[in-house]
């Protein structure tokens, strides 16, 4: 089971499992515990889906968060993958759900994900990361604090810095 | 000029440390190469052909005689004594050690200075005219729009992975554009509207390298507090639908080309309606809270120095000759802007050393209220001299090698590091500008000659602006040996234009003979009053053609 950092630095283990993809042909095989299933397979499956609070979906970094929409606070958790750590569509959509489509549960990023991206994806709206398990969890703390204040506004802050000096 | 307040202060000093902690790391192997060059990359760290360059940034190119010299301070102490110009008005140092350069940065961030999204696939340094705030034709200073936008774009968290390196440049002048705004990936325009408000016309997809492109308007009138929720909208479609398959196109103008740019336009609209409202939107009080820190210096109330000027130009004419070419007109009368040249030849173009680095830094406490700017033309500007002193800071600059009196003719050359320094480049350019630099050593014919731009990239990254110089190069590799390309006709100014090919490249030793040729087409086909841009564009390129390949 991966660490995954909360957005305080607290290390935990669960057993959400990430369901990749299904090979053309192949039917979508769930796991007997709470799982992650490609976005669009929910979309599709909604009707026998909708309501189990151990389904969430997670988003490879080219779909489209409006297809979701304020649906995704039928989740418990919604996911975002980072197919390679420099692919950096992720954030925007991470943003999207949490500014524009309101979603308040648990939003996890996944795939490539390391130390030291860490406080970009929590000002984007991430509060869960599954580290890649070659790094080393017990720095996240750090990483998500680099920086104790920020310029602009984002996920975390209604108050870019040039409102806060105007006040 | 913007002076840090304790959030700009504390944020550098973080920044610092973070750096300081993921040097260590890269250097014990917690993190992999490929994981820390981004890193390194959005801090101006390049791993070069002969040692790491570091590119310090200078924020639309101003900088304060502290700033100078701690910057000849660094160059001693962490480097070979020298550093260099960069066409995106930051400098570059060339032999810094890897382990050194979190102490660099904390030197730096103790004079307001850093190295922060100077490369990378992330925003980049703001730039805009090095006239702004003494020039009469301005629409409004736009150094404050920049320094929002550079505080805007530091670690903004959702573009720090953007699918390629990301440059804004902002004009505020009607009759001239020194910025180059449209060969950027957004270039904005200062305007006012009808109605007399202040805003933006915008412009985006434009960019030089391997696909270069003059940038269309997407937007007439941005009115001026729009202005970040509308880059964010910019931004946002661009990260989200940029092409991240091939590095080559990977820039915002390819996607501008693909959606066409009203296709593009209209998904940015659809975004910034989401958006417009937001608490990015800027208000009136943070405006004024950046104007604060551009306002006039203590300005003397003079008048024009006419009488004496004309004096000292019939008297010498090598004055006379420095004064109609690095000397332009200020707003307030007595006043001058004057442009260091840093194109003496046999110097590479843009490049100074530490002691001149302290000698600009003296000359601006001397005679420029303690100010200088970088241009993207590879000079340095002292923009508040009094006209009556003029003659006494020509005096000064001629030893320094600052005088040399070329600025906008052919041998004021745009000239990246190119081959000597650079791991990109398929050639070396340097020794092309020298070259052509000596050939045209002749001031009068310079002068007769009048106004070129030539710009020399060794590569087609172009950081030598090749494209839009009325005469551009471009150096190739062909079979690991060095060649160099001509293309003719290009411009930078308001009627931005990518310059056309000549034809087949030249080895390196015939270009000066080969832009000799291209001159002297000029020169027999011109009329009275046309630039070599004119006639080329009246004449076409066949005659030059025809001469150089005959």
């Amino acid at each position: 089971m991966p660490n995954v950092i909360s957005a305080d630095g607290t290390i935990r283990q669960d057993n959400w499992t990430v369901v990749a993809r299904p090979e053309d042909g192949e039917s979508l095989d769930l796991p007997n515990e709470p799982c992650l299933i490609p976005v669009d397979l929910w979309l599709a499956g909604h009707e026998h889906f909708a309501g189990r609070n151990d389904i969430g979906v997670w988003f490879d970094s080219h779909q489209e968060p409006e297809d979701l929409g304020e649906r995704a606070n039928e989740l418990p958790v919604v996911a975002v993958n980072f197919p390679k750590f420099s692919d950096g569509r992720g954030y925007s959509i991470a943003r999207l759900l949490r500014e524009r489509y309101g979603y308040r549960n648990e939003l996890r990023a996944i795939g490539d994900v390391l130390l030291d991206q860490l406080q970009f994806m929590k000002r984007c709206g991430f509060d869960a990361y599954a580290l890649r398990p070659d790094k080393d969890a017990t720095k996240g703390q750090d990483c998500l604090n680099f920086f104790s204040q920020s310029y602009q506004a984002a996920t975390d802050t209604d108050l870019p810095l040039f409102r806060r000096r105007a006040s | 000029m913007y002076v840090y307040d304790e959030h700009d202060r504390q944020l550098a000093h973080e920044r610092v440390a973070q750096f300081r902690d993921q040097t260590r790391r890269a250097l014990n192997g917690e993190l992999e190469e490929d994981e820390f060059l981004p890193l390194r990359l959005q801090n101006g760290l390049y791993v070069q052909r002969l040692a790491p360059m570091l590119r310090i940034c200078v924020p639309y190119g101003m900088m304060r005689s502290e700033q100078l010299r701690r910057l000849a301070r660094i160059t001693r102490d962490y480097d070979k004594g020298y550093a260099h110009f960069t066409t995106r008005t930051n400098i570059q140092l060339n032999w810094p050690r890897l382990e050194d350069v979190p102490d660099i940065l904390a030197e730096l961030a103790d004079v307001e200075m850093h190295a922060n999204q100077t490369s990378g696939n992330c925003i980049r340094n703001t730039t805009t005219d090095p006239f702004s705030g003494v020039q009469d034709d301005e629409v409004a200073d736009p150094r404050p729009y920049c320094e929002i936008i550079r505080q805007w774009s530091t670690f903004h968290p959702e573009f720090a992975f953007l699918p390629r390196k990301f440059k804004v440049a902002v004009n505020a002048s009607e009759q001239t554009d020194r910025a180059a705004i449209q060969v950027h990936d957004i270039g904005l325009q200062m305007v006012r509207n009808e109605a007399g408000d202040l805003g933006f016309r915008v412009h985006v997809g434009g960019g030089l390298g391997r696909t270069p492109m003059v940038g269309p308007v997407i937007r007439e009138f941005l009115p001026e507090l729009d202005l970040l929720t509308y880059l964010e909208a910019i931004l946002r479609v661009y990260n989200r639908y940029g092409r991240r398959d091939n590095k080559f196109k990977a820039r915002i103008k390819i996607l501008v080309k693909a959606l066409t740019p009203e296709g593009f336009a209209e998904k940015v609209e659809a975004e910034w309606a989401h958006i417009k409202d937001s608490p990015t939107r800027l208000t009136p009080e943070a405006v004024a809270h950046f104007q604060q820190y551009f306002t006039e210096p203590a300005y003397e109330a003079l008048e024009n120095a006419s009488d004496q000027l004309a004096e000292q130009r019939f008297a010498n004419r090598d004055f006379d000759q420095w004064v109609s070419h690095n000397v332009d007109q200020h707003k307030k009368p007595g006043y001058a802007i004057v442009t260091l040249s840093l194109k003496k030849t046999g110097v590479p173009p843009g490049d100074v050393s530490d002691r001149q680095l302290e000698q600009i830094a003296d000359l601006a406490d001397e005679y420029s209220f303690g100010e200088a700017r970088a241009t993207h033309e590879q000079n340095v500007v002292l923009a508040d001299v009094r006209q009556d002193r003029l003659f006494e800071l020509w005096e000064k600059l001629r030893p320094l090698g600052f005088a040399t009196a070329n600025l906008n003719t052919l041998t004021d050359v745009i000239c990246c590091p190119g081959g000597d320094y650079c791991a990109l480049a398929n050639a070396k350019s340097i020794p092309v500008a020298e070259a052509i630099q000596r050939r045209f050593d002749d001031l009068d014919y310079l002068y007769d000659l009048g106004k070129i731009d030539l710009n020399i990239s060794g590569c087609m990254n172009a950081c030598g602006h090749h494209h839009v110089g009325n005469i551009g190069v471009l150096g190739v590799d062909k079979k690991g040996e060095e060649f160099y390309q001509i293309s003719l006709g290009g411009d930078s100014h308001h009627n931005a234009t990518i310059g056309k090919i000549l034809g087949p490249s030249f080895a390196r030793e015939a270009m000066p003979d080969v832009i000799a040729r291209l001159i002297d087409v000029y020169v027999e086909k011109r009329t009275e009053e046309e630039t070599f841009l004119d006639t080329y564009q009246r004449i076409g390129m066949d005659p030059f053609k025809e001469r150089v390949y005959a």
